[in-house]
């Protein structure tokens, strides 16, 4: 029956056959066109949220002063940033303990070891505060605030204090010793 | 003795699984698009291990690179709302269409002076007008644009969604602190004590 066709000549005198149409398409363009689209859709597509991390910061009233919390200054360690990406902390008051000047890599030791201390001695949470000085960078911030998260020493919710006229002469002082301010 | 015939093989392929595949994937890719809106600002987050998702309603994002500050409020209604009200509040009368186009725009760093000459433009010209160069305006205590844009979207939200308003601050790593200090003092102004940071993500363990 196929080979009805396929000869010239020697088809004359049978039946005039309509050819018999093949029922495939060719796909290959649509397929190139859907491959492209699915190209473009992926490259502008943003897979990866962005993600937010929550910050708190003590409420500013200055009318209403009832909502302050005493903190025992041997609880309390305070977070100093400064430029270079260095930190310096100490604990308890201003001037008491000389500041320790490290990196962000060593701060997590120290924010552990300081927690830990806190608790044996205490028997309370430890307390931040945090102060980032002009010279620190937002990014300094974000990984502070990241460092306490990691090491959950933000029980007590960290204090922000970012305004300059806080930042105490003795801080000022210890931090341009070592060179961070 | 007849000569064994190799069958020829048709180079074709069958196409069909393929291309079904292909546009199921597509479809897909369509359907879950958020198409990546052109920032007029480069801006490089820093990291973070926080795994709390950014909303995607409800919500004004302050971007803040090299100095200057754009505003970005989420939502058409919102954004058409607190342009109505900024509006009113500079007594700039906005139309319908005006706002319509101001309900695309990403984010904007205009100040309120230009911003009717702004919306009116066409994306190219937008980029060479130069109007968004020093973004939005943080300095001047008495005429502060980023606070009351803030203050309105909030309105906006209280209104129509009946719910607080999120604030995130999207800054870029090498930002210098002074900057990102002013924004949370205007912020703080306002009672918003509570707001986050853009990061990116980061291995849980380094």
């Amino acid at each position: 029956m196929a080979e009805l066709n396929s000869g010239g000549g020697d088809g004359k005198g049978g039946k005039v056959r309509s050819k018999k149409q093949s029922t495939r398409v060719d796909l290959t363009a649509m397929v190139d066109l859907a491959f492209l689209l699915i190209t473009f859709f992926m490259l502008t597509t943003s897979l990866s949220k962005p993600l937010a991390m929550d910050i708190a910061k003590p409420d500013k009233d200055e009318k209403n002063l009832d909502n302050r919390k005493e903190l025992k200054a041997s609880q309390t360690m305070t977070i100093l940033l400064g430029k270079n990406n260095k930190v310096a902390w100490y604990m308890g008051i201003a001037g008491g303990e000389a500041p320790t000047i490290e990196g962000f890599a060593d701060v997590r030791a120290s924010l552990l070891k300081n927690k830990q201390k806190v608790k044996e001695t205490m028997g309370k949470d430890i307390v931040i505060v945090v102060k980032p000085t002009d010279a620190s960078t937002y990014k300094n911030f974000v990984d502070i605030m990241d460092e306490l998260n990691i090491t959950k020493t933000n029980i007590n919710a960290p204090a922000i204090d970012d305004d300059p006229t806080h930042l105490l002469d003795s801080e000022k002082e210890a931090m341009k010793a070592g060179g961070i301010l | 003795m007849p000569k064994v015939k190799v069958p020829r093989k048709s180079t074709s392929v069958d196409m069909t699984a393929m291309c079904d595949v292909a546009f199921l994937l597509l479809t897909f890719f369509i359907l879950t698009a958020t198409a990546r809106q052109p920032d007029p600002l480069e801006i490089k987050t820093p990291s973070s291990t926080v795994q709390f998702k950014v909303p995607d309603k409800d919500l004004a994002i302050v971007s803040i690179g090299k100095g200057k500050v754009f505003l970005e409020i989420i939502g058409q209604d919102i954004k058409k709302d607190a342009l109505r009200r900024m509006g009113e509040l500079y007594s700039t009368q906005f139309t319908e269409e005006e706002a319509k186009r101001f309900g695309v725009l990403s984010s904007f760093g205009v100040p309120m002076g230009g911003l009717k000459q702004y919306i009116n433009m066409s994306p190219d010209e937008r980029k060479k007008s130069g109007y968004d160069k020093d973004g939005i305006q943080i300095d001047s205590t008495r005429n502060n644009e980023l606070y009351r844009w803030i203050e309105q979207a909030r309105r906006s939200v209280a209104d129509l969604h009946q719910t607080e308003m999120r604030v995130s601050i999207k800054g870029d790593s090498e930002e210098e602190y002074p900057v990102i200090r002013k924004i949370v003092d205007v912020l703080q102004k306002q009672q918003v004590n509570k707001f986050s940071l853009i990061t990116s993500a980061e291995g849980a363990t380094k």
